[in-house]
């Protein structure tokens, strides 16, 4: 894919959502408790049917994350991950799943000798991941990251917020690839107990834009992933309740990879709930192919 | 809604490197600044404010005996007799009342010794402003006395237990705060850092030490003119560029330049230099210092990208006020341009400079504003600047318990 203009063909990212919509996008800390411990994870997650899996990269001032993931980050700092023994990780993975490393922009800018994004690029791309999401990386400042990720082939996604609109939300589409990260409600990340009137109103005014929508920010459950895929996305994001479960077992603990995975079936299967029922598809997405049954 | 290209307005430092959510509510907060804070009335009220309540003008007192001692004649913009005894009540009121005018009925504010905490609980109080106040919990042990002096006046001080405790878990929390009350609520962010708006609105609420300095400075029967050379200490760097701000275009003429030091280089429109004192801790060489322009790369912090101290480094400064790992984007550009020269102070050379100033003047620096003192009797001794202005940012009353374990008072 080197030197393709995104867009121009669909990414790993996108057919990924698009081939087993909708989709089931999970969420883990590197690291956390220990790099072992998430490859076995990433493993049950992807065998529990994930369609992309979103590997974050632990960095000690994660001001976008409510207090699970902040404490997932704890751990797996405290464990040692570092972005070279991440990379090594993510070059043993094998999963069907696309993944993704979601980190903030000083770890990208620090990765080299220099202050510069294209080193870590260059290195995400070798250790075969599909995209890369910034939460503290507005649009304004990201044609050095866009212009890197785009000549190795990496989507770039962006975060679009419920106070996002207008010429910001223009601005933000114009650069994202892969899918919109839709953020359900205001605040930082975690697990919420319902599912927020700010998700419909944000995936009313995407509808307008061609590029898969994928929701997070407090979605733990099944039925809340039915309701956000009912309510027009194309998939739901789940971290803080996948982080929960491993910070309720210990290190090395071969249930939690099974709770894992048997999260990560509830979680599809509810977003395919959500699909078949169908109503609430006032945007009228295309090309949305049939669910496949489990 | 502003057509924001880059948001770098320091030469490519600067910007808003924060979550999307923060930036619609940033976007809102820079226009109410550009549309309000411009106004006559707003800064009547601001002005007003700061002499009635603050304590403004502050005297600009020419330090006889330690100009005699090193040579140089130094003198002190007296921000240290302020209301609260910092400089930081300056930036506290036009934020506060810009907030108020723009509708918010609630601040938020880290701090980490408790300083800019506690000004924030005074203009909250004075305006009628809920207000909440995030304080690491080791923080808040350490500095109990400011947090009883938040409370009194009606502040709520939420001890951080996340992370270290310390001040970079109080801006998480503050930060985690804003993004989810961002309809009611301002982020008093307590100086030249952070996302646009703040490192600018911050300089511009600080301005007025300079300015006051400049015009002190020019009714001054001796001198007539501008200084040769402006000092300050720099943690997040608001004192310093405050008092920079007013003399970064102005020329000196070179008639009221004597000749009476010889080896004092200037030429006719010289520029007043600055001098930025960082919080050096063991040395800017060491692995342990508070310096990241004297030594550091470029990376983002805090929402904004500017010069940090390196990796390997463990942040420390003897002054609570200086030990921050970043500055303000500001100061990065004058580094690149060489607009102002950084240096970074030990622990040890800050210590002497606030027993020194405490002996030979009856004035009791902060441990902060000692740093800026240390570089002016370094000036003085290298004997390049006849007139030396210093920022004395506030007092040492605070710093009492380091100083009678250091000195066994």
């Amino acid at each position: 894919m080197t030197g393709e203009q995104t867009g121009a063909i669909e990414s790993d990212t996108e057919a990924a959502i698009r081939e087993d919509h909708p989709a089931l996008i999970t969420y883990i800390t590197a690291g956390d408790p220990s790099l072992e411990d998430t490859k076995e994870y990433v493993e049950a997650l992807d065998r529990g049917g994930s369609d992309l899996i979103e590997l974050g990269l632990p960095f000690s001032e994660p001001i976008a994350e409510g207090p699970t993931i902040q404490a997932a980050i704890n751990r797996a700092l405290d464990a040692g991950t570092t972005p070279a023994r991440f990379f090594e990780l993510v070059d043993e993975l094998e999963t069907d799943a696309p993944l993704l490393v979601m980190t903030y922009y000083n770890m990208i800018l620090q990765y080299g000798s220099e202050p510069d994004v294209r080193p870590f690029v260059e290195r995400a791309a070798d250790a075969g991941l599909s995209g890369i999401i910034v939460p503290d990386l507005p649009a304004e400042e990201a044609d050095p990251l866009r212009d890197a990720c785009d000549d190795h082939g990496l989507d770039l996604v962006f975060i679009v917020a419920p106070t996002t609109a207008g010429e910001r939300l223009n601005r933000i589409m114009s650069q994202v690839s892969g899918f919109a990260y839709v953020q359900a409600r205001l605040g930082t990340t975690g697990a919420r107990a319902d599912v927020s009137n700010a998700t419909h109103d944000s995936l009313t005014r995407l509808s307008a834009y061609d590029v898969p929508k994928a929701v997070g920010f407090g979605v733990s459950e099944g039925d809340h992933a039915a309701e956000i895929i009912d309510a027009g996305a194309d998939g739901v994001i789940v971290g803080s309740a996948l982080v929960d479960i491993i910070a309720e077992h210990g290190t090395g603990d071969a249930p939690a990879a099974a709770a894992l995975e048997s999260k990560a079936r509830e979680l599809k299967r509810g977003a395919r709930r959500g699909g078949e029922q169908g109503n609430g598809h006032e945007q009228g997405r295309e090309e949305a192919p049939e669910p496949e049954q489990p | 809604m502003t057509d924001r290209e880059s948001t770098g307005e320091f030469e490519g430092y600067g910007g808003r490197y924060v979550p999307e959510p923060l930036q619609e509510p940033l976007d809102q907060l820079a226009a109410a600044y550009d549309d309000v804070a411009s106004t006559d009335e707003f800064q009547a009220d601001f002005r007003d404010h700061l002499e009635s309540f603050a304590g403004r003008p502050t005297p600009l007192y020419h330090a006889k005996n330690l100009s005699e001692r090193y040579g140089a004649e130094i003198y002190l913009k007296r921000e240290d007799l302020l209301h609260g005894g910092a400089h930081k009540i300056n930036n506290c009121l036009g934020q506060a009342l810009l907030a108020k005018r723009a509708g918010r009925d609630r601040l938020i504010a880290e701090t980490g010794a408790g300083q800019h905490g506690v000004a924030t609980a005074m203009v909250g109080a004075l305006l009628g402003l809920e207000t909440e106040i995030y304080m690491g919990k080791k923080d808040a042990q350490r500095q109990a006395m400011n947090v009883f002096r938040m409370r009194l006046m009606g502040a709520e001080v939420n001890e951080v237990t996340r992370g270290g405790e310390g001040l970079a878990d109080a801006v998480d929390a503050a930060l985690e705060d804003f993004a989810a009350n961002v309809d009611d609520t301002h982020y008093l962010v307590g100086s030249v850092v952070g996302p646009d708006p703040f490192p600018r609105m911050v300089r511009d609420f600080q301005s007025v030490i300079g300015e006051e300095a400049r015009e002190q400075f020019q009714n001054l029967e001796r001198t007539g003119d501008f200084p040769d050379a402006a000092v300050a200490c720099v943690g997040g760097g608001s004192n310093a560029i405050g008092l920079f701000h007013a003399f970064r275009d102005v020329r000196k003429t070179s008639e009221t330049s004597s000749a009476a030091h010889q080896n004092a280089k200037r030429s006719e429109d010289d520029p007043v230099e600055f001098y930025g004192a960082e919080g050096g801790g063991e040395g800017a060489e060491s692995s342990r210092h508070a310096a990241p322009l004297a030594k550091g790369q470029d990376d983002t912090i805090h929402g904004m990208k500017t010069r940090v101290i390196d990796d390997d480094v463990e942040v420390h400064s003897v002054s609570a006020g200086l030990d921050y790992p970043g500055v303000g984007p500001e100061h990065a550009m004058f580094h690149a341009v060489g607009r102002c020269e950084y240096t970074g102070i030990t622990d040890e050379e800050a210590l002497a400079a606030f027993r020194e100033l405490s002996e030979t003047e009856g004035i009791i620096p902060a441990l902060e504003s000692s740093h800026a003192i240390a570089r002016a009797i370094q000036l003085a001794e290298e004997g390049e600047h006849e007139t030396i202005l210093v920022n004395l940012s506030g007092r040492g009353d605070k710093d009492m318990e380091t100083a009678a374990e250091k000195f066994e008072l």
